[in-house]
């Protein structure tokens, strides 16, 4: 799907800078966006450390699984191939509330480490588990309570009552989480998407 | 405005009590907390890395397609539709903008915003679009940069699914409320 998009979105960008004629800003864009690309990337390295510091704190201390088993029955439904006691299931729980919070420096690292964790529960290198793409889709539905970047765009612009769509984004948001969680679920057991059968390697699972 | 300071307050709190309380709780139970801290930050270095090749590559395919000019093409098909159902045309580019870039559907969101007031339903609108989606082409890119993932099976249609429900149910839900 992303070598589609990857490759529609460079060939169409050429068709229509030459329809438009806009050309020169296709061909700069390239190097910007590629020297952009890595600043963000760099630039994350100082957070991420900071925070993978501050989660293997609250793992030591046993905050993470005991924020996993108090939300267990829910997350035994959503990630049905990971075991409770797993780190992923911590890391996932911590980038969720770090989401909800707003605190989006926060959630990153966390998700990144949720993704390294159930790797390691991957018997298919390469190729995306299903609890991946549930972790992804709840993560890409956006499951944050307040959002409060749009709150503060609408009070600096004077409005009355910036807080209304507190209520609005909170409903919307709850909408396009579910619909995220029975899309993915429903699209795993669709042919095109369906694992392969195991093949007789993998039929042991990987010690931990 | 008072709503807006209170909402940075809680997120400062927030993230303070996260900064001094996880490592105060787990010194109480003789965590070190110190050497524990550093141990897990070695790990930022290596995970920052190994995303740079596909920041770079998704990046680069969306701002060529930008400079293009190519959405606002796509802005132009999609715009009598959302027209024929009275849904405001402002909103088209943020709806069609927001999987791929977060800052660039920042930016036409505070235009919205600038153009047509605070007060604004169309503002409203955008602000509750803003929030109940999220840069989903990114986040893919990023999450699965980091394992090796290629083969990204069904992530990409269930995270535009996603979005696309959060964006009719924005359109619904200020409709029913904020008249």
């Amino acid at each position: 799907m992303l070598n589609i998009i990857w490759l529609g979105l460079i060939i169409l960008s050429v068709v229509f800078g030459i329809i438009t004629g806009k050309i020169p800003a296709v061909v700069a864009s390239v190097t910007e966006s590629a020297k952009f690309a890595f600043e963000l990337a760099l630039g994350l390295t100082g957070i991420m450390s900071l925070w993978l510091g501050m989660m293997r704190i609250a793992e030591e201390a046993g905050f993470v699984r005991a924020l996993a088993k108090a939300i267990r029955p829910l997350m035994r439904r959503l990630f049905p191939d990971v075991p409770i006691e797993h780190p992923a299931m911590g890391a996932i729980v911590m980038n969720i509330a770090a989401n909800m919070l707003g605190l989006g420096n926060a959630a990153t690292p966390f998700g990144l480490k949720a993704m390294a964790e159930l790797e390691t529960l991957n018997p298919r290198p390469g190729v995306a588990s299903n609890a991946m793409c549930t972790f992804l889709a709840i993560n890409t539905s956006s499951v944050q309570l307040i959002p409060t970047s749009a709150i503060a765009f609408l009070a600096a612009a004077g409005a009355a009552h910036p807080t209304d769509i507190i209520i609005t984004s909170l409903v919307a948001t709850t909408f396009s989480t579910l619909a995220g969680i029975v899309a993915v679920k429903f699209l795993e057991k669709t042919p095109m998407y369906r694992l392969p059968k195991p093949e007789v390697s993998y039929d042991v699972q990987p010690a931990q | 405005m008072m709503f807006s300071q209170l909402s940075d307050a809680i997120s400062n709190g927030l993230f303070l009590l996260m900064i001094a309380g996880i490592p105060l709780i787990a010194a109480c139970k003789k965590v070190k907390v110190y050497e524990v801290f550093v141990d897990g930050a070695k790990d930022g270095f290596q995970l920052a890395i190994k995303i740079i090749p596909y920041m770079v590559g998704m990046l680069v395919a969306i701002g060529m397609f930008r400079a293009s000019g190519g959405f606002e093409l796509i802005f132009s098909w999609i715009g009598p539709f959302f027209e024929k159902i009275g849904v405001p045309t402002a909103v088209v580019p943020l709806a069609v903008m927001r999987p791929f870039s977060a800052s660039a559907s920042n930016g036409i969101l505070l235009d919205i915003i600038k153009n047509f007031g605070g007060d604004a339903h169309v503002s409203h609108l955008a602000a509750t679009m803003m929030g109940s989606t999220e840069t989903t082409f990114y986040v893919i890119a990023v999450y699965f940069g980091v394992v090796n993932i290629r083969r990204t099976r069904h992530a990409v249609p269930a995270g535009l699914i996603a979005d696309f429900v959060g964006i009719v149910a924005s359109i619904i839900v200020c409709r029913l409320l904020l008249v």
